[in-house]
This record gives C-alpha cells, structure tokens and sequence, in this order.
C-alpha cells in the first residue's frame, strides 16, 4: 500500500502579468514568498529563475496572462507552487517544445527544458486555441 | 569602459544596454569592456544571451569583454538551465577582472609585435 501525501496550499496570490514591466514586481513577490518559507539562496535563485523563464514565454507567445503564487506543503516540507495560465494560441507539440534548442520564436529554446531542470515538479496542459497551463514547484529543501 | 548592473533588467533595458555599449565601444575606441554583475540575483536565458552577445559584439569591434562578480547560486542556476556562457570571459571580482582584461588586451598587442619583429626577421641574415 502506497500513502500519498498531499499537497496544501496554505496562501496564494494572483498576479496578471501584461506587460514586461511586471517582470521584476513579480520576480520580487516570488522571491518574498521564498524567503518567508526559508527558502536557500541557491533554491530561491533556481525558482526565480525558472519563473522568469516561463513568464517571458507568456508575455511573447500569448500576450501575457496571470500567475498563483501559492505557498504549499506536503508533509513536512513547504514549498512555492506557481501557476502560469494564458489564453494564448497553445502549444501544438509540448513533447518538442520541451526539447532543449527547440523554439517556435526566436530564442535559444532553453525556456521550458531549462524551467524544468531548475524545479522540482513541472506540470503543462495546453490546448490548442485555448491557452497553456504550467504548474512549477519548489520545495525549500528541494 | 566599467559597466555595473545595479538593478534586475527586464528584457528591453538589456535590449538597450546591449545596443548603448557596443554604440560606446564604437564610439570610444574602448579596448576592454568590464561587466560587474555582482548586484544581480538572476540571469535568465534571456540576460545570459545579452551577455554573451555583447561580448561576441564587442569582439568584433577589437574590444575584449570580462564579466566580474557573479553570484554562485547564479552559476549553478546558469549550468542547470543549460548556458554554461562558454564564450565570456570572467572573474571573481573587479580588481581581477582589470588584470584579466589587461592581459588579454597586452597578448593581443604582443601578437601584433611579434608578427611585426618576424617579417623584420626574415630580411636579416641568421
């Protein structure tokens, strides 16, 4: 028998991410949330970075969209959930768009392969005409 | 020419940096570009692109580009994501940068020396 341990949300926040300028603002609520969780340096870095990642991907293919910022726990460890959710044209192919070097636009592709690395769990949903979902998660001690 | 990045950039300041510093090499004759980093708490793939272009700019504009300061946790960030920025040059601090930069810009000013003395050299009898 297996146990599986859930997961709570114990705050969250929204934030609509519309134009570039959100970036930093939002980066810097990210980074609160980290910290307020004692989050290392290290981790905090590697979330925040992720999360810049994949908000970008959000301003340039689907004209921005919103963010939940939640602080999570599972069992004893606590960690920082987000929610990227746009109503953006989608993602036609997530299995390439996950390869490293692989862009639709014209960046390095690191993007999504690069946020993934950086996090401990990563989720995407995405339909195409209706928009993309992803869910990140860091734990602090992840 | 010392540059500091004092703030997190969103994409369009790095943009202008990018564009302002190699105008300013141009502009100056500048040898050495020196990026003093340690203020900033994330490069992204975004940012370490502006980095490493401006070095590859500045490059072809005869000028070398250090960049100093780099905090660790923004390394192990930069391997994992997968820009290990391999064609940038740098140093742990401004002072080591200088000397870095230094060097190169001498080496290169050497290589023209020499290749000066050798074609000297083949006109004089051994």
């Amino acid at each position: 028998m297996t146990m599986i341990t859930a997961i709570i949300s114990l705050s969250k926040d929204i934030m609509a991410v519309e134009r570039e300028q959100d970036v930093v603002p939002f980066r810097n609520r990210v980074k609160e949330q980290a910290v307020k969780i004692r989050m290392g340096l290290v981790n905090q870095t590697k979330l925040i970075t992720a999360a810049s990642e994949l908000v970008r991907n959000m301003l340039r293919y689907a004209d921005g969209g919103k963010v939940i910022i939640e602080v999570v726990s599972k069992g004893r460890d606590n960690g920082i959930r987000l929610s990227f959710k746009d109503e953006g044209p989608g993602i036609p192919d997530i299995a390439m768009a996950l390869k490293d070097g692989f862009s639709t636009g014209k960046s390095l592709g690191l993007g999504l392969p690069g946020a993934r690395r950086l996090v401990n769990e990563f989720n995407i949903k995405s339909e195409k005409g209706k928009g993309t979902e992803v869910t990140i998660i860091k734990w602090a001690n992840g | 020419m010392l540059v500091t990045i004092q703030v997190d950039l969103y994409d369009r300041l790095a943009i202008d940096l990018e564009a302002d510093l190699v105008k300013m090499v141009s502009k100056t004759g500048a040898k050495g570009i020196l990026i003093d980093i340690s203020a900033v708490s994330i490069v992204d793939s975004f940012m370490g692109r502006i980095i490493g272009n401006i070095g590859v700019m500045s490059k072809l504009l005869d000028a070398e580009t250090v960049v100093v300061g780099m905090q660790p946790a923004v390394a192990i960030t930069l391997v994992e994501l997968g820009l290990p920025l391999k064609g940038v040059f740098t140093a742990l601090n401004v002072e080591k940068g200088m000397d870095l930069l230094k060097s190169k810009i001498q080496i290169i000013e050497e290589d023209d020396v020499d290749t000066h003395d050798d074609d000297n050299s083949d006109n004089l009898p051994e």
